[in-house]
């Protein structure tokens, strides 16, 4: 019985790790790869560090795996949003079908004006405006 | 087919290979955010595969080397992001 719930975890687990894989390859924008890396990867290596805490079925053990998730669940999305961040103000390009972009003109790009004619609107010198 | 012939055959080659999928998008990446993007997959795909080889080896103090491995991912992935922010581009 223990056996088969460390079964049922491990293989999804492995599945949502797939999943997270194929995402970065095969996904066309650097934040969609962002995406996959924070909720798919996360939700994979919890339910393999579940089977872990299921087999060994000890406390210290338990706690351990707790603290592992707990803090791959804060600092995933803080490092996602950090990264994202930065290769926003440096200047990445979005998907071309992309949707909308809520930060358009934002973020004073310095390696923008290569591409085109500097924003009317944009501060010169500082890269991250005060809100 | 016992647990442990199940997670050696099964699992790791399919973590094993969604590691080599996250190889390619490193070597690919276009820009270099692609790059630490990938960085960090690997360490936390690292983490799961500990988790799975202590299971396997029945050894539970590999765990604690995993809880180092995601603080030095998170770290790693903090002063990545503040320095290609303050890097002079070309």
């Amino acid at each position: 019985m223990i056996s088969i719930i460390i079964v049922v975890l491990a293989t999804l687990g492995a599945l949502f790790v797939l999943l997270a894989g194929i995402g970065i390859l095969r996904m066309p924008d650097t934040y969609l790869r962002m995406a996959v890396t924070t909720k798919a990867a996360t939700l994979g290596v919890g339910l393999l560090l579940g089977a872990a805490a299921v087999y060994f079925n000890d406390l210290s053990t338990t706690t351990r795996v707790l603290a592992i998730i707990v803090f791959i669940l804060l600092t995933a999305p803080v490092g996602a949003h950090l990264m994202g961040r930065a290769s926003y103000i440096v200047g990445n390009k979005l998907w071309e079908k992309s949707v909308m972009d809520d930060l358009e003109g934002k973020y004073s790009k310095s390696s923008v004006k290569d591409k085109k004619p500097a924003e009317p609107d944009s501060e010169e010198g500082s890269t991250i405006p005060e809100d | 087919m016992t647990l442990e012939e199940y997670l050696y055959y099964i699992i790791l080659p399919i973590v094993s290979f969604s590691i080599l999928l996250v190889f390619i998008r490193f070597i690919k990446g276009p820009t270099i955010s692609d790059r630490i993007i990938a960085v960090d997959l690997l360490v936390t795909i690292g983490i799961g595969i500990i988790a799975v080889y202590s299971v396997q080896t029945n050894q539970s103090t590999f765990l604690d080397i995993a809880l180092i491995l995601a603080l030095i991912a998170f770290l790693g992935t903090v002063a990545y992001s503040s320095y290609i922010q303050k890097r002079k581009k070309k």
